[in-house]
Parts: C-alpha cells; structure tokens; sequence
C-alpha cells in the first residue's frame, strides 16, 4: 500500500477549544466504520498537529491524498462524512470549506524555522519528529563537533535571545562555558507571562522535541548535565505533551546517561510555575526554582557565572532553543541569511488587535510592519483606520502609521521607543483609546510587581492612580510633566527589568498621542469613546422610532418611553455599558 | 586589591567589597534604608544608587561589587533627584504619624525625609492600611510603617535561622508577615526589632515609656547566661526613681548587636520590688519559734510563711562567713564528699572554673556537676 492518506488535525489549545477532539474522534471512528483503509487500497493516519498560526479558523484540517494537500476550515464533526464521500472517496476536495485567499495570504510572507514543523507533525510522537530529522541535529553535535565547534556556529548564526533582550545567545554559552564549575546548568524559561503572548505555548504545544533537541545542544556546549523547564503551570497541555517528549527522549536515548554512546550525560526535570510574571525574569526564576519567593536580584553577579544554586547557569528562551536544532542542521549561514545585519533569523509574533487575520506568525526579521499588518494580517477589520500597533507587550510601546516602512528589529524599534520584546503584536484602531491602553498595561505590571523595590512597587502604582484619574475626567494639567518625570525615575531606579520597562507603555503613548491624554485632561472627553467615565449616552429625538430595543436590552433600567414615542435614558441609572447603542437600529442613540 | 575611585577619592580594597562599603571606609555618605553590614545585600530601597561610568544606568552601591579601575560618583544632581522620588514614594506609602511613633528621632526614615525636605507630597496616593491584631507578648508589629526593606525578613532567617516571617502577596499588596498571617510564635528575639529602620517593629513593652533624648544608655553584660551578651540599658528618670525602660545591644559589641528573648525583652525584674538586692539568711525554725512564731501541725515545709518570715536579710561579710563557717563544720564532722556543688549555666567559664577548683581544691571533693548537664 505504497498510496496514503493523511488526516492532520490542528490540536493545539486553539483547535482543542474549537472542538479538534471531537473532529479527531468523528474522522478516526467514520474512517474504520466503513473501513476506508480496506476499500481505498490505502494506509490511512489520522493524527493531531500543533497550532498552524490561524486559530480564528479552527478547527483546521489538513486532508492529504496522494501527497495532494487540502486544509479545510471551521471544521466541525458533523461535516466529516461530506468530506471522506466527496474528497477521500470521490477524489474531489470540497471547495466551499477549503481555506480561502485570506489563509494562503497569511502565511505567504512568513517564513518557518522554528514553526516549520508546528502543526506538521504529531506532537506527542518521537517518530514524527524523527522522521522530519529531529534529532540529527544532536547526533551531528556529540558525533562530530566540540562544544567550541557549537559555540562558534551559534556565534556565526547570529541567534539573539527571543525572550525580549536579545543577547547574543553564542556569547552567552560560550561564557559559560569558560567558567570553571563541577555542575553546570540550562534552563528552559517558558514561563511566558505578557498579555496577548503565546508563542512560547504554541512551540511547545507543536513541537516539543525541538525545544528538548535544543537544551542537549546547549547543555553539551556549556558543560551542563542537568537543565529544567521553568514553565508556567496555566499551560496543562505544553505540560503534557512535555513531560510525554522528555519520557519518550529518555526511552531513546536522547536524553540520561552516555546520550548516543556519548560520554555526555544530560537530564531535564520540570518546575511548574505559580503564575507569577515576574518569575520569567531570570533571576527571580531562580529564586523560585530554589524554592524562594519569585523575587529578582541585582545583577551581577550574572546567573551564567552564579545561577542556580549558586552555579553557572545559562537561561535561555523556548523560541531561542527551538531555533538551534535547526542551525546545527541547516548550518549558520543559512540561518543568518534571514533578518537583517544586527538581527538575525526570524521571529515568531502573536499578533492581536483590530486585524483581520490574528493568529501566530513567524517572519524573517527586517520584514516592514506594513507587510506584517496588512498582507499577513489582512488589514484592519471593519473598514476601520489604523491608529497605532503596540509591540513587546507590557514592556514595549507604541508604532503611529507613519512607521509603517520601519524594519521589525531589535535595533529598529528601540530607535522608535519600542522592542521587540518577546513578541507580542497588537494592532489599535481609531476605536481604541490610547491613555486606556497605557492603563491596562499598567495596571498588568502594577499588579504583578513583586514588591520587592521602592520605584516598582509604589511608583507603578502611583502612575495607575495617575492615568485612572486621567481616564475618568479627574485629570489635572499638571498630571502629564509628573506622568512623564516619574515615568523616567521609575526606568531608571527600578531593580530589574519589569519596573525598568513598566513606564513604557505611558512614554510612548505621551509621545505619539500626547493630543488624546489632554483631549481626556482639558476637554473631560475620550476622543476614541472608551472611557467610560467621559461618556453620556442620549437618545437622538429625529431618529427614535419608539420600538423600545434599548429599553430592553439596557441592564440597568435606564430607558424609559411608551412605545412608539420618543425613549429617554437617566444619566444617573445609566452604567455606560453601551448595550442600547449596540442595538438601535436606527443610529438615535449617541454616544458622546 | 583593586583600586577603585569614589567622588574622585581612590581606595585600594579587597575584590568581594561593595561600592557602598568601599564610600563608608572613605567616610563617604551615601543614605540607605534596606542595608544592613551583618546581612546580605537586598537592593530594594534604591537610595544607594550611585553612578558608576561605563554603565548607562544607575545601579545600588550595596549589591555592587567593586572592579578595578571603577570611577564612582555618589552624589549627583540627577542622584539625588531620583532619591528625592524615591523617598516620596515611600513617603507616599506611610502614615505620617511621627509625633506619636515610638521610634521618633531614632528613625532612619525620618532622617532620610528630612534630610531631602520630603513633606507635601506630589506623589500622595493609596495607602495600605492595616489593623494591629498580633497577640505575641513582646513585638509590636505595624505593618502600616514596614517599608520593605527586608531587615527583619534576613535577620530572623540569616542570624537568629528561624524564618518566622516572610513576603507576603504581590506587588503594592505585598507585606511581611507569618504564615498564614498568623499571630508571631516565635524565640521572640527581637532581631526584627533590632533591625527594622522604621517603627514597624517596637518592643510591646516600650509603648510611650520616654524619647531617647530623655534617656541615659549604660553599658553592661547580659546577666541571664554565660555567653555574656554586651547590652545597653536605657535608663529614664521616673516618679519612682530611675527605670530601665529598654534594652538593646550596640552593634560593635562582640555579640555584635544580637541577643535573644530574655536579654531583649526580660528587663522587667530589674524594677521589681520582688528582686533581692541583698543576701538573705534563712531563719531556722528553732529560732523562729523562740522569737514567738509557732509551727503549723500539717504544714512541714513552713509554706504558709511568707519569704520575709523565713528568710533575714544580711550584709555580704554576714552571709558569707556563715557560709564558710557551715561549710567547714560539716566538712570537719562529715568529711568533705559529704558536700558537693552544682554550678550554673547563667555564670561565665572563668566564674565555673574557679567553683569547681573551690569545691575539689578547697573542700577536696569531686562532688560537682552543672546545670546544663541535667
């Protein structure tokens, strides 16, 4: 039975929320029931992939026949019958559930390295990741390279870490690997924490061997026999599916002692993290591994010369490891032909917000915002202009349109007052509100301050009360010179980076929309209809129709009015919550 | 060594010091609030911040060890700005209850405020506000006061080894308590006390008992044990004459500073009208009852008089030569292992040495033993 058919299901923690089990279960029992294998003359694999990117359009399958590949959207079990008649049996796809422009448009300008067999092969199976060459990257290295050897070629690659700082990964193993110690570290930080980011979840949902393939390289370059995953524990099936990789590596060898004959002997164990962000700051992740409170510490000393338990320590991010077993194998130049001089490779981005397509996306670095927005993205929803794109989450800041030729770098977005942080990409529209915006990530980095510094603990707080009294019409003009000072004095005194970086969001956005903070400020009025506290709902006399929707959709029993007469609201019941405007029909309630 | 300049003074020190401790060696003030030379460094106030060049940002002179060649620069405009903020911050976060606040003009809190000026606050916000409701019977705790310096949190882990308090919660919500917020069971040791730069952590027993202007400081030993602790009494004139209203222990001392629950807080039999201040001979029931005083039928062990009917107070030369002249009838009618001595663990090696040597050399016995032996 040389002929095959493939069934991939996208089952990641998107596709599973969509129901990729049920699809799963309906296509494998539905195959068997009418034994399709035996009538076709064909092997047939029905098998779970990780996340493909586009979560908005699970769930996703991949029909593959005769190597002739499908991929359906929206897939749900009761459209599984259709699909074996028509497509398996009949040879005949069915078009009008097959992926659309939009699909093969977003993945166009992407280019996968360390998403290229996310959502290709089965997760939990060492064999699909063997069969796509996974880990000939780690035989290549205990074989026949020196831990020098693989030091010099992650220099020559030009990997940067992509948990957010970007240090040159190369140099931070090979320093390491200087230092003189009888036990060694690596540790796997997935312990990703900012709003809107799951780059680090998808990879290991997708492809966990990759990740594993890359701490033995660096464990072997280092001179580390033990490393750990410090990984979050809100992430169960990134847990499972790990613990299964790291079982099924141990079971063959990858990993324990004498690996591949080798006299190179390296164990992972996992840490489950308590849900605190600043636990991915390294030396908090630390203390925690330790048992201590998740607390930073000043540095230096740095972990790779006093790390763990007091020895050297290299940390590396789930994105950054699971690009080197494709550097070993594809070979540094072919790695730093991507991205530009001082950025190398690509980066995997979670983009959010207003834009038609949000999903997961991998990009050569240097590619332009324009691309990534609107020909990857689709372009904003609803006809809607675009106002701003936020990047690097709670740490990160804002892009206006004019920069939308700007090269998504490190070096190219710290020029504009941004990062490119760990990755997280969110596009705003003219609906959003950019003082609000400044306050949710405040309020994130408020919160999840350790309390451990002066200028974090208090001054972010100080900076929320600052920007919700801004927000609610209470602002004085004062306000914004003691914003933005206090901003700068708490970058420059906070102990590690969370409170370095949490003023951020407030700089960037006083910067490019200084006109919004004072519209809220002098006018007491939210020029993109957000802030609730500056808003009065009213119903328009010419256009009321007295049908009485709002006054059945309000929750508050603000709307009163016979029918077909003219429905009034009382300011003072009224909660701003919106739903009457929502529901007119005939545009009589304003919002101002 | 390396040599290292600080405000464009140079010091040549050993590799593993601080930036902060190599400006103090010079004589060089750089406020801090968090550090404290017997701990390890935290780095959470932020005041130490010093500029060093070659690095962009400032960084906490505590937790910075110096480099050869480094060029330190402690006070700057920009400095002392950013500590301005700093302090008002804390401030911001503080109830400004001086006047009434135990540790009033001992306090490094309120040294650093009014030493850069710190009273209308810009940056006024939310306060946390607790109630008091630890029952222990020796620290105070008010937690309204506690600015995170972690003082406490390393002495009752890093000295004292018990780990009685720790962080709590996250953030602006984060305070130093038990676990499970528990009332304090701990050695009560007071460390915390000791340490704490605020008046977070005050003895219970010193609520509005005198200012330390007030207060006359005398140096002397713990007498509770053999260790010998150096403690200083601090002494206030009262109605009742003079009383010793606190106790704590310098930090040059050889117990350098530390000293344990009865050194730190078990003061109290020092004004007790109960204390014996002179030697007491007991009176034997034979001349009891020749003075008049008849003994009870059932009551053996004359547990129905008081002290001062069984006991008479004496000079020292009385008690001791009664003592002695007891000693040597008893040796002379019973031999000397007819004797024996038991010394004390409250009483230095030197003062044991010299007891037994007494008891084998003088009475010529080798009848003794000590307490902590029991």
């Amino acid at each position: 039975m040389n002929k095959k058919i493939e069934i991939k299901i996208c089952m990641g923690t998107g596709g599973i929320a969509a129901g990729g089990t049920e699809v799963r279960d309906s296509f494998e029992s539905s195959l068997k029931d009418r034994n399709i294998s035996a009538e076709l003359q064909m092997g047939c694999d029905v098998h779970k992939v990780g996340c493909r990117g586009l979560c908005a359009k699970d769930v996703l399958v991949d029909v593959i026949v005769n190597n002739q590949k499908t991929t359906y959207q929206y897939i749900k079990p009761n459209m599984i019958s259709r699909i074996i008649d028509e497509h398996i049996i009949g040879g005949d796809p069915v078009g009008e559930w097959s992926v659309a422009e939009d699909y093969h448009n977003f993945h166009e300008k992407q280019v996968k390295v360390v998403l290229s067999d996310c959502g290709n092969i089965d997760p939990e199976s060492i064999d699909a990741y063997i069969a796509v060459n996974g880990y000939k990257a780690t035989e290549q290295v205990l074989k026949n390279m020196t831990p020098q050897d693989v030091v010099e070629v992650m220099k020559k690659s030009g990997l940067r870490g992509r948990g957010g700082a970007g240090f040159p990964t190369g140099v931070k193993w090979e320093v390491c690997r200087g230092v003189e110690s009888d036990q060694k570290y690596i540790i796997c930080n997935a312990d990703e924490g900012d709003p809107g980011a799951f780059m680090d979840r998808a990879v290991i949902e997708g492809n966990p061997h990759a990740v594993i393939e890359g701490m033995i390289i660096g464990a072997y370059a280092i001179g580390a026999s033990k490393g750990y995953v410090y990984i979050r524990a809100e992430y169960p099936l990134a847990i499972e599916r790990l613990v299964h990789a790291i079982k099924e590596a141990t079971e063959r060898g990858f990993l324990g002692k004498n690996i591949l004959g080798s006299d190179f002997s390296f164990s992972i164990k996992l840490k489950l993290g308590a849900g605190a962000f600043v636990c991915g700051e390294e030396t908090a992740l630390i203390a925690s591994i330790e048992g201590q409170r998740g607390m930073p510490r000043a540095k230096p000393p740095f972990p790779v010369y006093k790390g763990l338990w007091g020895k050297p320590t290299v940390i590396n991010n789930v994105e950054t490891l699971a690009n080197i077993p494709y550097i070993i194998r594809n070979g540094a130049e072919w790695f730093s032909s991507y991205g530009t001089e001082k950025s190398k490779g690509t980066k995997v981005f979670a983009l959010t917000g207003k834009v038609k397509n949000t999903g997961l996306i991998e990009v050569p670095m240097g590619i332009t915002l324009k691309e990534i927005i609107y020909d990857i993205g689709g372009g904003i929803e609803g006809g809607k202009t675009l106002k701003a794109v936020q990047t690097g989450g709670p740490s990160g800041g804002c892009l206006t349109p004019d920069m939308l030729d700007i090269n998504v770098d490190y070096e190219s977005l710290a020029k504009v007052g941004s990062i490119v942080g760990s990755g997280g990409m969110i596009a705003l529209d003219e609906d959003d509100c950019m003082v609000n915006v400044a306050k949710y990530f405040l309020q994130f980095t408020q919160a999840e301050s350790c309390g451990k510094c002066v200028p974090c603990r208090i001054g972010t707080k100080r900076l929320l009360e600052m920007l919700d009294r801004i927000t609610k019409g209470l602002g004085k003009e004062e306000d914004l010179a003691l914003l933005e000072s206090l901003s700068n004095d708490v970058k420059a005194t906070s102990l590690c980076g969370l409170g370095q970086t949490a003023p951020n969001p407030i700089l960037s956005t006083l910067k490019y929309f200084k006109d919004e903070y004072e519209a809220h400020i002098r006018d007491k009025r939210c020029p993109a209809g957000v802030c609730k506290d500056l808003l009065t709902y009213s119903i328009l006399e010419q256009f009321c129709t007295g049908c009485g929707a709002c006054m059945r959709a309000c929750p508050a029993g603000a709307i009163t009015g016979e029918k077909k007469k003219l429905h009034t609201i009382d300011p003072d019941l009224c909660i701003k919550c919106g739903a009457c405007f929502d529901v007119c029909k005939f545009k009589s309630v304003k919002k101002s | 060594m390396v040599t290292i300049t600080i405000d464009g003074k140079k010091i040549e020190i050993p590799e593993n010091t601080t930036v902060l401790e190599a400006a103090r060696m010079l004589d060089i003030p750089i406020p801090t609030l968090c550090h404290h030379p017997k701990l390890t460094p935290f780095g959470g106030c932020r005041m130490c911040i010093v500029e060093i060049k070659g690095i962009p940002r400032p960084v906490t002179s505590c937790t910075t060890p110096v480099s050869e060649g480094m060029e330190v620069a402690t006070s700057t405009a920009q400095l002392e700005g950013l500590r301005k903020t700093v302090m008002e911050l804390i401030l911001s976060d503080h109830p400004n209850d001086c006047m009434i606040c135990e540790k009033a003009g001992a306090c490094t809190l309120q040294e650093l405020a009014y030493f850069y000026g710190v009273r209308e606050n810009r940056l006024a916000g939310e306060r946390r506000t607790y109630t008091k409701k630890d029952g222990n019977p020796f620290i105070e705790r008010d937690l309204e006061k506690c600015i995170l310096c972690s003082r406490c949190v390393k002495a009752c882990d890093e000295i004292q080894g018990v780990e009685a308090i720790d962080f709590g919660y996250r953030g602006f919500k984060s305070k130093i308590c038990t676990s499970y917020e528990k009332d304090l069971d701990c050695e009560f040791c007071g460390q915390c006390v000791a340490v704490c730069p605020t008046g977070a952590h005050t003895g219970k027993q010193w609520a509005f008992k005198g200012r330390q202007k007030d207060i006359r400081e005398i140096d002397t030993v713990c007498p509770y044990c053999g260790t010998g602790c150096n403690i200083t009494l601090h002494v206030r004139k009262s109605v009742s004459g003079e009383e010793v209203v606190r106790v704590t222990s310098k930090e040059d001392t050889w117990n350098e500073g530390w000293l344990c629950v009865k050194g730190r807080f078990g003061y109290k039999f020092i004004n007790n009208p109960d204390r014996l201040t002179k030697p007491l001979i007991r009176i034997t029931p034979k001349d009891r009852e020749a003075s008049g005083v008849k003994r009870e039928e059932n009551s053996p062990y004359d547990s129905h008089l008081t002290p001062y009917e069984l006991f008479r107070e004496a000079t020292w030369d009385e008690a001791l030569d009664y003592v002695a002249s007891r000693l040597k009838e008893i040796k002379e009618k019973h031999g000397a292992d007819s004797i024996g001595g038991l010394s004390s663990a409250r009483c230095t090696n030197e003062e044991n040495y010299l007891f037994q040597k007494f008891i084998r050399a003088v009475i010529g016995t080798n009848n003794i033993d000590h307490c902590a032996r029991l």
